[in-house]
Formats: structure tokens, C-alpha cells, sequence
């Protein structure tokens, strides 16, 4: 069993730690970082509530190892708010009631920002696609997809 | 879940991860993880040893070369979802690859890995089997050529030795005329398939098929290559009544075993249909369609 010291920017700050080499990301996030807004859900890579950008691109953090980080950038929900404003898609969850529990909406709003730096103008079906690899229980869809919309809007005027 | 205590290692060359594996019987190799990791969680893996090839930036590639297209087993499936290339020149690759679990997942899962871990409801053998192609397996000794319908020799079991690791992957540049497809039926995104097909045809100078590689996903014990159903579409024109002969040879070659996706009998007919449909769709490819 080793451990290993592992050097993570999350959210822009740098954050250092000894890690067992079994150790998820998303366990690194929410114990050792005490940053408890990425949920775990399912816990086998199918439903998305993890989810967090890894070096730019959406991932599944109860399926990375926190070692396999090391060096690189995390962006979780707590880095999604500047400077005390709410983010578009923060914006677009709140005016389209995009969250009944509210436990899959971190993970479906890192998901859709990592849709929208794609492909700044999604169909309706291509957000679908997009959102496929995260599950609301409450199956709060339809206004999960216009709240993308809204902050594909929104980020456009900005 | 966390999986169970393993120690960690980074190779910072390919020697090196070979070297590793060589000295650790109970080591495996970390690529995307997105099944290593859940079986491990699982206990249905217990490795001692993680050998981590995410480090290894020149197993990610993805270029055309000496009338192979080359793959670096460490490509995610999200490049090749992204990439021009595989989108209109390897419409079976493309269609292959957008079925596999979902976006994050793909974000991470590697082309290599679905290779090598040769679970039968993985998709890419299926396609590797129809388009004929190679893995490159890498040992102290160097290099070796492994045609892919000699590489899945079990469930969960290849042909790598176990101090050898897949490297890359060739596919056999399709002549113009060529064309595939992937068809597959799955209960929801990011479950297995209850059956998949692949197909993938080359068309000669008299519109008869001159190529023909049929892959089955998830209905038997490991990936099958439907020959016999190959062999009854080659030569011939690919008209309705023999693309039914060689679908439903597709069907007979399948193996599959009645569990909660469906019954053998409903994955047999399941395989008749999706193999009609695949070979459909590739020979409409192949005229440009």
C-alpha cells in the first residue's frame, strides 16, 4: 500500500495532501479538502453526481484515483460562482427551476459547462446527448435542459 | 467504495511500464479505469500493483500511416468522438465509439483498455473484429503483431503475455467504396448492450462486396467474429435477400446466454435484425450515402 503526495489545484488554488494510493478524487474533494458540494450518488460510474472537470474535461470523480491528479486542475461546483456572482448555469438552474432535491445539480452543472465551452450552441437534443452520463432521480429534465439553454444565452451576451 | 489497499507507480517510459510488470505478477495496468476501477471497488480485482500509463502522453495518438490508421491504445474515446478524421473516413469507429457509456466516462476510457480488458459486452472488439485489424503488444522482448481475432482467447483473457502490454491499435485504411456501421441495443445509456452488431463492407468495381468483416457484441463468452456470415455476403451483391442469409448466419454464430436483457431466443432474433440494419447501413455508406 503506498502513499503518495499528490498536488491538486482546485478551483485555481493549490492544494497539497498525503494520499493512500486508493484514495478517489472525489473522497480527496469532499474528506481531506472538506469540500463537500461534489455528491457522490451511485458510487459505480453511472450517474454523474461526482462529476468535476479534470484538466478541462468532465469526469467522474468517484472513478479517478486522487494520484491520477496529481499535478493537474480540478474545477468543482465551488468554483463555479466569481467574486460573489453566480455563474450562468448557476443562474439558468435557479430561473428554470432546474433542481427539485437538488442532489444531481452540481454534477449536471459541471457537465453542462463542459458541454457549453464545446459547443456554445447546443440543440436540445445535443444537451440531452451531453447530459446522457447524468441521472436526476426527481427526473427533473425538461427544465435541467432549459436551464443549459438559458446559460448558453446568457454566456453568449457576456 | 473504495477498492482495497495497491501500491502506485507512474513509469515515465514505456520500457519502463514493461519492466514493472515484468518484475510484479500481481500488477495490472491503469489506463482509463472506467473498468478496472469499478470492478476493484467491487473486489472483483485486486491488484497489487497499479501501473499508470496516463503519464505516457505518446500512447495518445490517432494518424493514418502506411494504409493503416494507428490508434495509441491511451486515445480516449472522447478524441475519437472529436476527431474529423474518424468521423468521416471510419463511420464505424465513429458509431462504435458514441455508443460506449456515456460522455464523462468517455472522457476518460481508453481505446487500448476496452481492447484489452476484453469484457464481451465491450464495443470496440466487435468493430475491431469487422475491420480486420491489429493490436501491437509490447514486451521486454519489443514489439508483436496480433491479429485481432487471435488476441480475445476467453472472457476477461487476451493473448498478451502478462509482461506485455497493448500499444496500439490498426485498422486497415478503408479503399474508397468502403463503408460500416454499429448497431446496438442497449436498455439506457451507458448499460451494456443486450446485442450489438458491427459491420463493415468494401464494394468492388461490379458493386459486389469485396470485403466483409461482421463483428457480434455481448452474446457470447467473448467477442465473435461471424465468419460464415462474412463468407455468404462476399462475392455477392449486397441486395435484401443476402443481406437476410448472411444475418441470419450472423445470428447462428451467436452464443448468447438468457439473463435480465432478454432471453438467448430474443438476443438470437436481437442479432438478426441489429446484423440487417448494420449491413444496411454500411453498404449505403459504402455508395456515399
Amino acid at each position: 500500500m503506498s502513499t503518495h503526495h499528490v498536488k491538486v489545484t482546485v478551483n485555481g488554488a493549490v492544494k497539497e495532501a498525503d494520499v493512500e494510493a486508493r484514495t478517489l478524487l472525489v473522497h480527496f474533494l469532499r474528506e481531506t479538502l472538506g469540500m463537500t458540494g461534489t455528491h457522490i450518488g451511485c458510487d459505480t460510474t453511472s450517474c454523474g453526481a461526482c462529476a468535476i472537470l479534470l484538466n478541462g474535461r468532465a469526469a467522474k470523480s468517484c472513478t479517478v484515483l486522487a494520484v491520477q491528479a496529481d499535478g493537474g486542475e480540478v474545477m468543482t461546483v465551488e468554483g463555479l460562482a466569481q467574486n460573489g456572482k453566480l455563474h450562468p448555469i448557476q443562474e439558468g438552474f435557479m430561473e428554470k427551476h432546474g433542481l427539485q432535491c437538488g442532489f444531481c445539480t452540481p454534477g449536471m452543472m459541471l457537465s453542462a459547462v463542459a458541454l457549453l465551452k464545446q459547443n456554445p450552441n447546443p440543440t436540445e437534443d445535443e444537451i440531452r446527448w451531453g447530459l446522457s452520463g447524468n441521472l436526476c432521480r426527481c427526473t427533473g429534465y425538461m427544465n435541467i435542459v432549459k436551464a443549459v439553454q438559458y446559460a448558453a444565452e446568457k454566456m453568449k451576451t457576456q | 467504495m473504495i477498492p482495497p489497499a495497491f501500491d502506485y507507480a507512474t513509469p515515465k517510459t514505456l520500457r519502463e511500464a514493461v519492466a514493472l510488470l515484468g518484475q510484479n505478477p500481481e500488477a495490472k495496468i491503469l489506463a482509463g479505469g472506467h473498468s478496472l476501477i469499478p470492478m476493484m471497488k467491487f473486489r472483483l480485482a485486486s491488484p497489487a500493483l497499479l501501473i499508470d500509463l496516463n503519464r505516457l502522453d505518446s500512447l495518445a495518438y490517432l494518424r493514418e500511416e502506411g494504409g493503416w490508421l494507428k490508434i495509441g491504445a491511451m486515445t480516449r474515446e472522447a478524441d475519437l468522438d472529436h476527431s474529423d478524421l474518424i468521423q468521416k473516413k471510419y463511420p464505424l469507429l465513429a458509431d462504435t465509439t458514441r455508443m460506449i457509456a456515456d460522455p464523462l466516462v468517455r472522457n476518460m476510457a481508453t481505446v487500448g483498455g476496452n481492447l484489452a480488458h476484453a469484457d464481451p459486452a465491450n464495443d470496440h472488439p466487435a468493430a475491431m473484429l469487422a475491420y480486420g485489424a491489429q493490436v501491437v503488444a509490447t514486451g521486454p522482448k519489443g514489439e508483436r503483431v496480433i491479429p485481432i481475432d487471435q488476441f480475445f482467447t476467453g472472457p476477461f483473457e487476451t493473448a498478451l503475455a502478462h509482461d506485455e502490454i497493448l500499444t496500439e491499435i490498426r485498422i486497415p485504411a478503408p479503399r474508397p467504396g468502403s463503408g460500416g456501421a454499429y448497431m446496438k441495443v442497449e436498455r439506457k445509456v451507458g448499460d451494456f448492450a443486450t446485442a450489438a452488431v458491427a459491420a463493415q463492407i468494401s464494394l468492388g468495381a461490379s458493386s459486389s462486396c469485396e470485403y466483409v468483416g461482421i463483428g457480434l457484441t455481448n452474446v457470447g463468452l467473448t467477442p465473435i467474429k461471424a465468419s460464415k456470415a462474412e463468407d455468404a455476403l462476399k462475392g455477392q451483391k449486397p441486395d435484401d435477400a443476402n443481406i437476410r442469409r448472411a444475418a441470419q448466419l450472423a445470428s447462428e454464430a451467436a452464443e448468447p446466454a438468457s439473463d435480465y436483457r432478454g432471453s438467448e431466443e430474443y438476443k438470437r432474433a436481437l442479432v438478426k435484425t441489429l446484423a440487417v440494419r448494420a449491413l444496411r447501413k454500411a453498404v449505403e455508406r459504402a455508395k456515399g450515402g
